[in-house]
């Protein structure tokens, strides 16, 4: 025991050797966790109906993450059964490939929005992101008044495409170059109602996407 | 021309300003945001004072203005007085305050203007993270030069968790926010969903460990025994206790992700560190409580050694709610209610801002040149104050929590669900209200507290042409294997 501790002074005096061990064990928790993922992430391919964000929903993804609604949404449904019963088909890793950052979440302040597209209509949904309370009474959403007055930037979306594409999103030059007029003259309140409205659109993981290596090896009920 | 022969305390002293103001505001925000949960009306419409907007800058504010300044701040004194020397790198640790402070403003700016990332604890945007890795960067070399022109042989331990918590926070920091700028205020990713969520979460969850845990065991490895004025329990256990923690940490951050669509397979071994975890945390817990043994009279006239037992008692019972809400049944109740609310601020209010609070009660008036702080009675208010609002916000959250957790699950005989989401909103209002009141008194505290601070500066504010030095003081020779850290 006296011996093994003499070879453990030696880290408790040299500062050299304790930042670098520090390093290694602080290290392998995370490299073995992300490294896997990292090296199957091109297998989740998306499924065929989960395309990328078209010009009007990116600029509606991007208010959505820009007001931080993260906080109080999640956009997950756990494989539980109270879940699945409450909000529809559990989620899978190949349906957020296109989300940057991830909009899994944390907290349910509000109710899960993984699937929430095509349950309301989309004035019902503009008038409650006005002021919620005009349709739910007892909400303690906040308003987003201000989303009905500002525009989309066309020039910021093609720019925001552009970037996409080199990360990975397979968007054509076609997408790209009719991306502003497609944007052009909207408010962030249209797009944020277009993107909400295209959320899990088919409320179901296509069936024959589930080939099992590509879709979400953990997403098992 | 600084004085080679005294210690560097005009950096400790601006970090110790800037924690107590940071603590103010950064509470101020999360106390707004938690009446707009309430009364929905406080948000009037304003984007910057949305609640979705106010509450990055609410964590952003306790987390990394106050939290990070009190770090940063006792670290420099620490690291001085075991080191029996003067801070190396001068300037480049006046860099690091000023940096620092820049960053904080332009956060706690920029978030409520929409300018996030929405990455969950690492809202900023990427010009302000470069900022954060520069001045993160520098705070390591003026800490690990200091260290290194240590006048004795032995590094003692409260550097260690200092040590881990810079190297550990530089790299979680550095690898979570890779992205690509699309302009000056936006930027992406290079991760994408489940990557993302896993490298968000490796994150958020370690910087719960090596930023509000590391960091301040630190904090405590120091202050704990300087207070008891008695060595600590067990030193060989302490550093036992720092090789478990900085290993297993690290491999428990997908307990965030249970029954989500992350591979199973890293669900289940997050679980099983999380419980494995447990050890080192009570480790930790146990040998700051038990240096207390023998010493337990002074609790009874010294706030500072109270602030401090009841943040080791936090942390314990927090820790061990942590593990066992990272077994999956316990999850599936608990995850995406206030009970993980109720978990974090039980962590956060009990254990970091108490452990903080008491550790600048007995920095200050060192750091200021006074015998004691200016109003002992304060000290005592400030401490009920902040333990009853922490408890009821504490107890409020949990009821609310287990609450939500029982209504979303709850089924009819026939299989269909009992209640509509809006019905579980309804239960807990209430308990919103408490947990604002709550709040409000932590919030008083703080004021008490810079208050406080305030009068115990005044000589310090009175000698600013001819600040008071505090001499290094000649190390004994052979000391072995432990210096008791010695008193200012």
């Amino acid at each position: 025991m006296a011996g093994g501790y003499k070879y453990f002074e030696a880290i408790e005096k040299n500062v050299g050797l304790l930042g670098v061990l520090t390093a290694i064990s602080v290290m392998i928790g995370g490299l073995a966790e992300i490294t896997p993922l990292l090296m199957r992430a091109h297998e989740v391919k998306a499924p065929i109906h989960v395309k990328p964000y078209d010009a009007l929903r990116l600029a509606g993804r991007d208010v959505y993450v820009r007001e931080g609604c993260y906080a109080c949404h999640t956009q997950m449904i756990r494989a539980l059964r109270a879940e699945t019963a409450r909000y529809g088909h559990y989620s899978t890793a190949d349906e957020s490939v296109y989300d940057r950052p991830h909009q899994w979440g944390s907290k349910r302040t509000g109710p899960d929005l993984a699937r929430v597209g095509g349950k309301y209509s989309d004035e019902w949904q503009t008038v409650h992101l006005r002021n919620p309370r005009a349709v739910v009474p007892e909400s303690n959403m906040p308003g987003y008044p201000w989303l009905s007055q500002a525009q989309v930037d066309p020039d910021e979306i093609t720019q925001k495409m552009k970037v996409l594409r080199t990360l990975g999103e397979p968007y054509t030059d076609e997408d790209i170059a009719k991306a502003g007029a497609a944007v052009k003259g909207r408010t962030e309140m249209e797009a944020l109602v277009a993107f909400l409205q295209g959320l899990g659109l088919t409320n179901e993981p296509l069936k024959t996407a589930a080939a099992p290596s590509a879709s979400a090896p953990g997403a098992k009920p | 021309m600084p004085n080679p022969n005294a210690y560097n305390d005009q950096v400790v002293r601006l970090f110790l300003l800037a924690s107590a103001i940071w603590g103010i505001v950064g509470m101020l925000v999360g106390m707004y945001a938690a009446a707009e949960l309430a009364w929905p009306a406080l948000n009037l419409d304003i984007p910057w004072l949305t609640f979705s907007r106010l509450r990055p800058a609410h964590t952003f504010g306790v987390i990394f203005a106050f939290g990070g300044s009190a770090l940063m701040g006792t670290c420099y004194y620490v690291v001085q007085r075991t080191g029996y020397t003067r801070l190396a790198l001068e300037k480049l640790a006046t860099f690091t305050f000023w940096g620092w402070q820049l960053v904080c403003v332009l956060a706690l700016v920029t978030m409520p203007l929409g300018i996030t990332q929405s990455k969950e604890y690492a809202e900023p945007e990427w010009f302000i993270d470069i900022l954060i890795a520069v001045v993160w960067v520098s705070f390591g070399a003026v800490f690990f030069a200091t260290i290194a022109r240590r006048r004795v042989r032995h590094i003692y331990v409260a550097n260690w968790y200092y040590g881990a918590f810079i190297i550990a926070v530089a790299l979680l920091h550095i690898v979570n926010n890779v992205a690509v700028p699309v302009s000056m205020f936006k930027s992406y990713p290079v991760y994408s969903g489940a990557v993302d969520a896993m490298v968000q979460w490796w994150y958020g969850h370690n910087a719960v460990a090596f930023f509000l845990t590391a960091g301040f065991l630190g904090m405590m490895y120091y202050f704990v025994p300087r207070q008891a004025q008695q060595p600590l329990w067990s030193y060989r256990f302490s550093i036992v206790n720092f090789w478990a923690l900085i290993s297993v940490y690290m491999w428990a951050g997908s307990h965030h992700l249970l029954y989500t669509a992350l591979p199973d397979w890293v669900q289940s071994v997050g679980m099983a560190f999380s419980l494995i975890l447990l050890m080192p945390s009570w480790g930790s817990a146990a040998n700051g409580l038990f240096t207390f043994n023998g010493s337990w009279h002074r609790l009874r006239n010294d706030p500072a050694a109270k602030f401090m037992v009841i943040a080791l008692v936090f942390y314990a019972a927090a820790t061990l709610e942590g593990s066992m809400m990272a077994i999956k049944t316990v999850n599936s109740l608990s995850h995406y209610t206030d009970w993980t609310v109720a978990h974090v601020h039980s962590g956060s209010l009990g254990w970091v801002a108490m452990i903080t609070i008491g550790s600048l009660y007995a920095m200050a008036p060192r750091a200021l040149g006074r015998p004691a702080m200016y109003s002992h009675k304060a000290m005592e208010l400030h401490f009920w104050l902040h333990l009853t609002g922490t408890l009821l916000y504490v107890i409020a959250m949990w009821t609310a929590g287990v609450t939500e957790g029982l209504m979303w699950r709850a089924t009819n005989p026939d299989g269909s669900l009992t209640y509509p989401f809006i019905d579980s909103l309804l239960a807990i209002k209430p308990l919103y209200v408490l947990r604002w009141f709550g709040g409000v008194l932590i919030w008083l505290g703080m004021w008490v507290m810079a208050w406080n601070l305030w009068f115990t500066a005044s000589d310090a504010r009175r000698k600013i042409i001819k600040p008071s030095m505090v001499p290094v003081p000649e190390p004994e020779p052979n000391q072995h294997p432990v210096p008791l850290p010695v008193a200012s």
